[in-house]
């Protein structure tokens, strides 16, 4: 064994400003009614910079921004120039990813191993797949003409800032439509790096409108009466609460919510390569993840033969500095996201069943939580039933096919789901009574630009990525 | 000789298969007949129905799907003047019967044309298959009467979903003549169910019903109705199809919409290799 030493990634990369305005027209702007918020390191609590926080004012000034663009510069470009707009926001990008993806550890807290190896290549790729899209919609089976919708309203959750900015923006513009979103109130930062990049992209002013601020500022956005097209993703109680906001509005909605994966474990999968999907899917961005995997089921026969490989190597993983590139688990994004993992844990204690980490100093400041995972679950404890949004893992047993099948889908939700076996038929048998809108099979939390995310139930609807992600931005 | 006496026929709900009356006993005169006028209760007990109904459903081959709904027009066909009879003009029971073989048609090409292999970045076999979303409850176009309500059942259940749905107020009759064809068409029971009687009372109840996975609210005139029915909708999450204009032309191609929006895109993903 070698002797742990850090390999820091430098900040230098990134230069941030003390404060930033609202994105608005094409032009960084001061809000007109709303205050600031301060963006925090959630690895040192240190403050990173000043943002605005829009109010229904700067709303309204930036839909209205939208309608312009869509009217009289984006909704009139053929698709072509639009494609080639998009292809240049994604050389940018790759451009400029070290930049965005340190940027974005600083912000999120998460390892830069993931935002440089996996955020940023697939920001770059989204951008790339989408801008495809933008002269070729007649061929995209809605239709020979399918139409934009207009101006969407866009909100999207801390968790992939950047990420979810791409899922959002790159199929919008590729559509014709133009865009108002608001990135999350503790990621903000990448979202205005991103303006600046449309800046130097010379994307037609009002195209892409950045309009920061908490929920108040979401809630404006999302009901303002000149929105053609909401689009969410975020927790199951907030997209419910959008869902009747925008009832009889007539208003296209697409939301993208939380949920409680099951990750399925059968007798004979091989052992070493479930654990690394088992760790990869509750480990992955410390759990941050709303299709994490995060109800292990194992058959019984194999049960503590895993559990003791997985504690094992979570023996391995490296919680501490996101900007390390030897990190495995960075800090939980914000306070308050400490305290929710925390008393859901100890709900799941109160409830009886048992948990363990392993030996994990945590830094001094900033907020963190070890890895964790809970034996003696049962279905009705809530860190069964409940998304913890966090690095912790529920473990349940299961002793036939047909019973896997029934747990794995006794919830409301169904973003995702994970299926572990040697045998081909038993994949697909599995695969096919699973309710979920992905199901991963040997293999767990892998995403692409071609494929589409989305989910059953209370998991939400429509789809993003893909053919299919267009659906949500046209008039079809 | 007197003229014959004609036998009447009495006009019930469609559940599970069966033709009972409404549980609360209640009927309403509509088109000189005695409707059952259901109630709430019945509204949760056809739901009941079409979830029972659901795994044998969407678990059928596609082809059989087809196959059954080919049966239903077959049937129609054959019911043709039985409709005229009850005042469905000739022609919209023939666009009836040629949209149930229309739709027959998609029931094995749908996923091919709407889902796919997707071209991932890596060495994965990753395809994307739709799968039907579950219990649709339905509010029928309160005219066409035959037409309008084909138009929104089929496309519904040739997916593999399973519908409730509440017929037109004011022209039942053909809904329920219409169950007595599906009833007679190897359709398993609980796939349709319907509803006669006012879309105030069962509406509300299906929109609500935490066991209904989407609501298409087509026949809901009141725009305030159908805001309220679309609220009720997002404390599970349905989908929702809205309301369509009054004049509506339902002799139009129909298009994708109808089936694509009550159905859910599964993608799976596996690595390949040796």
């Amino acid at each position: 064994m070698f002797e742990y030493a850090p390999a820091p990634e430098s900040r230098s990369v990134v230069d941030l400003k003390p404060s930033y305005g609202l994105f608005v027209d094409g032009k960084f702007v001061d809000p007109a009614d709303g205050g600031s918020l301060k963006s925090i390191n959630p690895a040192s609590e240190e403050v990173l910079a000043e943002i605005a926080e829009g109010g229904a004012q700067d709303v309204d000034r930036a839909v209205r921004a939208a309608r312009r663009a869509y009217e009289k510069t984006w909704g009139r470009l053929p698709g072509r120039d639009r494609a080639k707009y998009l292809f240049r926001i994604a050389r940018i990008i790759q451009e400029r990813s070290r930049e965005l993806a340190v940027l974005e550890s600083l912000d999120n807290g998460k390892p830069i191993r993931e935002s440089r190896d996996v955020d940023l290549p697939l920001v770059a790729a989204h951008f790339f797949y989408y801008a495809g899209w933008a002269d070729k919609l007649p061929h995209a089976g809605f239709g020979a003409d399918p139409q934009p919708l207009g101006v969407a309203a866009q909100v999207i959750p801390w968790n992939f800032p950047l990420l979810m900015l791409a899922w959002k923006i790159a199929p919008a513009l590729a559509a014709g439509n133009t865009v108002v979103l608001k990135p999350a109130e503790t990621t903000p930062l990448t979202a205005l790096l991103f303006a600046e990049i449309c800046q130097q992209a010379d994307l037609p002013a009002g195209v892409v409108n950045i309009v920061t601020g908490a929920g108040e500022t979401g809630r404006a956005l999302v009901e303002h009466a000149g929105v053609d097209k909401v689009a969410f993703t975020g927790s199951t109680d907030v997209g419910r609460a959008i869902a009747r906001s925008v009832a009889g509005s007539g208003k296209k909605l697409t939301l993208e919510l939380g949920g409680k994966a099951a990750n399925v474990v059968f007798d004979d999968a091989p052992v070493d390569q479930a654990v690394e999907g088992i760790v990869n899917g509750i480990f992955f961005n410390q759990g941050h993840v709303c299709c994490a995997g995060s109800r292990l089921l194992v058959q019984e026969s194999v049960a503590d033969q895993v559990l003791e490989s997985l504690k094992r190597r979570m023996g391995q993983l490296r919680l501490g500095d996101p900007l390390d590139k030897n990190t495995d688990i960075g800090a939980i994004n914000s306070a308050a996201q400490l305290t929710r993992i925390r008393e859901l844990t100890e709900a799941g204690a109160a409830e009886g069943a048992q948990s363990w980490s392993p030996p994990c100093p945590l830094p001094e400041r900033g907020f963190w939580f070890a890895p964790t995972i809970f034996t003696g679950v049962t279905q009705a404890h809530r860190i069964a039933r409940e998304e913890i949004f966090g690095p912790v893992l529920s473990v349940l047993t299961f002793r036939t096919p047909a019973e896997a099948v029934e747990k794995a889908n006794n919830t409301p939700y169904g973003l995702s789901a994970g299926i572990w076996t040697e045998k081909g038929s038993r994949i697909l048998w599995m695969a096919d009574r699973l309710r979920a809108g992905v199901v991963w099979a040997n293999t767990f939390n892998k995403f692409d630009p071609t494929s589409p995310f989305g989910g059953y139930k209370e998991s939400g609807y429509g789809r993003e990525g893909g053919r299919h992600g267009l659906e949500a931005y046209l008039d079809v | 000789m007197s003229e014959r006496v004609t036998v009447r026929k009495t006009y019930k709900l469609f559940v599970g298969g069966k033709f009972p009356r409404s549980e609360s006993g209640r009927s309403y005169l509509v088109q000189d007949s005695n409707v059952s006028l259901a109630s709430r209760k019945d509204a949760r007990d056809a739901v009941v129905a079409a979830r029972a109904a659901v795994k044998g459903w969407a678990g059928a081959t596609a082809y059989n799907r087809g196959q059954i709904l080919y049966r239903v027009a077959e049937m129609l066909e054959g019911r043709r003047e039985q409709f005229v009879a009850l005042g469905v003009p000739g022609a919209e029971v023939d666009a009836a019967t040629d949209r149930w073989v229309w739709y027959a048609g998609w029931s094995d090409k749908l996923a091919q044309v709407y889902g796919g292999a997707n071209p991932v970045a890596g060495p994965y076999f990753n395809v994307s298959a739709p799968e039907p979303t579950g219990v649709v409850a339905v509010a029928a176009p309160e005219v066409p009467a035959l037409l309008g309500l084909v138009s929104v059942v089929a496309p519904a259940i040739v997916t593999g979903n399973t519908v409730v749905v509440a017929a037109s107020p004011t022209a039942p009759l053909a809904a329920v003549t219409l169950a007595e064809v599906l009833a007679t068409s190897d359709l398993p029971g609980g796939v349709v169910n319907v509803l006669t009687g006012r879309l105030s009372e069962t509406v509300p109840t299906l929109a609500a019903h935490m066991d209904v996975n989407a609501v298409d609210l087509t026949g809901v005139r009141d725009p305030e109705l159908a805001a309220e029915l679309e609220v009720k909708a997002a404390e599970n999450l349905k989908r929702v199809l809205r309301p369509v204009p009054a004049d509506h032309d339902w002799s139009a191609d129909p298009g994708l919409r109808r089936m694509t929006a009550l159905l859910e895109t599964k993608t799976v993903w596996h690595p390949k290799g040796v």
